[in-house]
C-alpha cells in the first residue's frame, strides 16, 4: 500500500531530519510511529502527502510513486488530521466535515448526507451540525477532525499525535472508539505518537525512530518481548516491559516443566506415597507417552480407599487445561476466576509439557507489583 | 440657519451627495487595489517591507500636497480628487490586510493545505473570510478619513462640502462653514455606523465570539 524507499530528508541549514527510511506498510495495516521529539516522524508523515519534498529516494502509494501525481489531487485522496485538530473556526461542523468533498467537487446534498452519516459513527447528534468548533469541547472537536479526514473515503489516513492535546480520560475513551472505528472501516492509518501506551493499545506495527533512522519494526507484542537494544528498552520503559509480561508471555515461559505425575496402572498407596515425597496433594495421571488422562488429588483417594486399587479406576477426567502458546494473561484470568491451584499445560496431542500453579502466578504478580521497585533497590546499593 | 436652508436646501444635498460618492468611490478603488495587493504580500515577504514602507511614507505627504500634485497630471476636478484620495486610502486597507491574512493561525492553513486545498482555495476558503474582520476594520477606518479630507478636494475643483467650507473662510460666513463641516461630520460618523452594521454581517458567524483566533 505504502512504501518507503531509500528516502532522505535534509533541511536546509543541514539538518538530517529522516535517513535512508525504508518501509513497507500494508493495506488496513495500523502503523504507529514513535521516538523522542525531534526524531523525524512528523518529517516522515508529511512527506507522504507531500506537504515536506523529501531530498532523497521515492514514496509509492500502490505502486505509483507519489512525486508522478498532482500535489493537490494525491491530498485530497489522503485523509490528514493534525495535533492541533485544525478546524476551520469559521465553517459549521458540517461544513468542516464535508470540506474536501466540496474541493472534489460532490453535489451539496450529497456532501451534507456524508456529514450527517459520519457524524453517526461517533455517536453525536445531528444538531451538532450546525454547530461551530468553538462550541464544542476538545475530544468532540477532535472526533469531527477525524470525521473529517474520513470525508471523501480515502484509503489511507494520516495522523499526527491526534489525542495529544486531549485530557488522558477523554483521550482513552477516544481511542478506543477510534481502533473500533479502524477495525470496521479497514483503512491503512499512519499515527504518530509520542505515548508508547498509545502505540501499544492501538497499533499493528510500531516503529521506532531515533534520529530520523527506524531503530525497530514490529508488533506491539514483538517489541515489548523482544526489544532490539536498550534505547528501545528505555524507551519503553522497564515499567511496561515487566507490566506487559502477562501480556505477551506464554504459559511454557512460567510454567513448571516437571509436575508429579504417576501412571494408571500404579495402586492408591503408591499414589499416596508420592504425594507425600513431593509434598503435594493431588497427581497428574499420563500414559507411557506422557499423554494426560486426567488427575487424581486426596480427596479422591480418601473416598475410594476401600473399594478400587489402581489409579486408573478412579481417576478423574474432567479438568481443565491450557494449551502451549496461550498468552498468561488468559490463564491468570481463568485459574483465578475458577479458584483451581493448577493448570496443566499440553500441546495439541494432549502431552503433558508442564504446570502452572498458582505459586508461579504469585511471582508473576509479585513483579509487576514490586519488581520496578526492586530493581531501582538493588541498581541503588 | 433655517433661512440658509431654505436658500440652499437644495445646493446642499447636491453637495452632499457630491461629497459621498468622490469618498465611496476612493475607497471603493481602494479596496480593489489594496485588498488583492494586501494578499499578494503575505505570498512576498521579503517585498512586503518595502511596499508597505513606500505606502507608509506616500501617507505622510500633506493632504494638500498630494491634491496639488495631481493638477499638472490630471487636470482639476474629480478625477484628480478622487485619484488622491484613492492612494490615501491604501495604507490603512493594505496594512489591515496584510496584517489580517498574516496573522491566520498557521495550523489553519497547514491544515488546509494538507487536506488538498489549492493556494487560492485557502485565500477564498480561510485566509479571508478568517481576515474579514481586521479588513474591514480598514475599510472603515479609511473610509472615515476620506470622508474628512474630502472636504479638501474642493480645493482643486471636485465640488462637495469642502466647498462651503471655502467660501465660508474667504467670505468671513461661519453659516457657510457650519454648512460644510456639520454635514461632513454627520456623512462619517452615518457611514462608519453603516460599515460597522457590515462588518458585523460579513465577518462570518462562527468567529464572532472568538476574535482570538486572528
Ligand atoms: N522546516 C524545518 N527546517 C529545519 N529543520 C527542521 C524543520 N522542521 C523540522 N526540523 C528539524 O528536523 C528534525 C525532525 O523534526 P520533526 O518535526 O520531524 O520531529 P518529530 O519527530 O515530529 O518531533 P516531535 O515529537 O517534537 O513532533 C528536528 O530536529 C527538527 O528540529
Ligand atoms: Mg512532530
Amino acid at each position: 500500500m505504502l512504501k518507503f524507499d531509500h528516502v532522505s530528508k535534509v533541511y536546509k541549514g543541514g539538518k538530517k531530519a529522516v535517513d535512508d527510511m525504508n518501509l513497507e506498510v500494508e493495506k488496513g495495516e495500523f502503523v504507529c510511529f514513535i521516538g523522542p521529539s525531534g526524531c523525524g516522524k512528523t518529517t516522515t508523515m508529511k512527506m507522504i502527502n507531500r506537504l515536506i519534498e523529501p531530498t532523497d529516494g521515492s514514496i509509492y502509494i500502490n505502486g505509483e510513486n507519489i512525486f508522478d501525481k498532482n500535489a493537490v489531487e494525491l491530498r485530497r485522496e489522503i485523509g490528514y488530521v493534525i495535533q492541533q485538530i485544525g478546524l476551520f473556526p469559521h465553517m459549521t461542523i458540517r461544513q468542516n466535515i464535508a470540506l474536501v468533498p466540496k474541493l472534489l467537487k460532490w453535489p451539496e446534498d450529497k456532501r451534507f448526507e456524508r456529514a450527517e452519516e459520519l457524524l453517526k459513527l461517533v455517536d453525536m447528534a445531528p444538531e451538532y451540525l450546525d454547530r461551530y468548533p468553538h462550541e464544542l469541547s476538545g475530544g468532540q472537536q477532535q472526533r469531527i477532525g477525524v470525521l473529517r479526514a474520513l470525508a471523501a473515503d480515502p484509503p489511507l489516513i494520516l495522523m499526527d499525535e491526534p489525542f495529544g492535546a486531549l485530557d488522558p480520560i477523554t483521550r482513552d475513551s477516544l481511542q478506543e472508539e477510534f481502533k473500533k472505528l479502524q477495525r470496521s472501516l479497514g483503512k491503512t492509518i499512519v499515527f504518530v505518537t509520542h505515548d508508547m501506551d498509545e502505540a501499544i493499545e492501538l497499533a499493528d506495527r510500531i516503529v521506532i525512530m531515533r534520529d530520523g533512522k527506524l531503530v525497530q519494526v514490529g508488533s506491539p507484542e514483538e517489541i515489548l518481548r523482544e526489544p532490539a537494544n536498550e534505547f528501545v528498552e528505555e524507551f519503553i520503559g522497564k515499567d511496561r516491559l515487566v507490566q506487559a509480561r502477562p501480556n505477551i508471555q506464554t504459559v511454557e515461559q512460567i510454567m513448571n516443566p516437571n509436575p508429579a505425575t504417576i501412571t494408571e496402572n500404579k495402586t492408591l498407596s503408591e499414589a499416596i506415597q508420592l504425594m507425600k515425597e513431593k509434598r503435594v496433594d493431588s497427581l497428574l495421571v499420563v500414559d507411557n507417552e506422557r499423554k494426560l488422562s486426567g488427575f487424581i488429588d486426596i480427596e479422591i483417594i480418601d473416598r475410594f480407599r476401600k473399594k478400587a486399587v489402581q489409579v486408573g479406576e478412579v481417576l478423574e477426567k474432567d479438568m481443565y487445561t491450557v494449551e502451549e502458546g496461550t498468552l498468561l494473561r488468559d490463564t491468570i484470568h481463568r485459574i483465578l476466576r475458577r479458584g483451581t491451584k493448577y493448570v496443566p499445560v499440553v500441546d495439541k496431542q494432549q502431552m503433558l509439557l508442564g504446570i502452572v500453579t498458582r505459586a508461579n502466578l504469585a511471582d508473576i504478580v509479585y513483579d509487576t507489583i514490586w519488581g520496578e521497585e526492586e530493581n531501582l533497590a538493588a541498581s541503588e546499593q | 440657519m433655517i433661512q440658509f436652508l431654505a436658500n440652499n436646501g437644495n445646493e446642499l444635498l447636491i453637495k452632499i451627495w457630491e461629497h459621498l460618492y468622490i469618498s465611496l468611490i476612493s475607497v471603493l478603488l481602494g479596496v480593489i487595489i489594496a485588498v488583492p495587493l494586501g494578499i499578494a504580500l503575505t505570498r512576498i515577504p521579503k517585498a512586503a517591507g518595502f511596499i508597505m514602507g513606500v505606502v507608509s511614507i506616500i501617507q505622510t505627504f500633506p493632504s494638500l500636497a498630494i491634491l496639488a500634485f495631481f493638477i499638472p497630471i490630471l487636470g482639476v476636478g474629480k478625477v484628480p480628487a478622487i485619484v488622491a484620495l484613492f492612494v490615501y486610502s491604501l495604507l490603512p486597507i493594505l496594512r489591515n490586510t496584510y496584517t489580517g491574512v498574516k496573522g491566520v493561525n498557521k495550523n489553519l492553513l497547514e491544515a488546509g493545505r494538507g487536506m488538498g486545498m489549492t493556494s487560492w482555495e485557502r485565500i477564498i476558503h480561510v485566509e479571508v473570510p478568517l481576515a474579514i474582520p481586521v479588513i474591514m476594520a480598514g475599510i472603515r477606518l479609511s473610509t472615515v478619513y476620506l470622508i474628512g479630507w474630502a472636504t479638501l478636494a474642493s480645493f482643486i475643483g471636485a465640488g462637495g462640502l469642502g466647498d462651503y467650507i471655502f467660501n465660508g473662510l474667504n467670505l468671513y460666513r461661519p453659516d457657510y462653514i457650519i454648512a460644510g463641516a456639520v454635514p461632513s461630520t454627520l456623512l462619517a460618523l452615518i457611514v462608519d455606523f453603516l460599515l460597522g452594521r457590515l462588518e458585523k454581517r460579513v465577518t462570518p458567524k462562527g468567529i464572532k465570539t472568538t476574535p482570538e483566533v486572528i
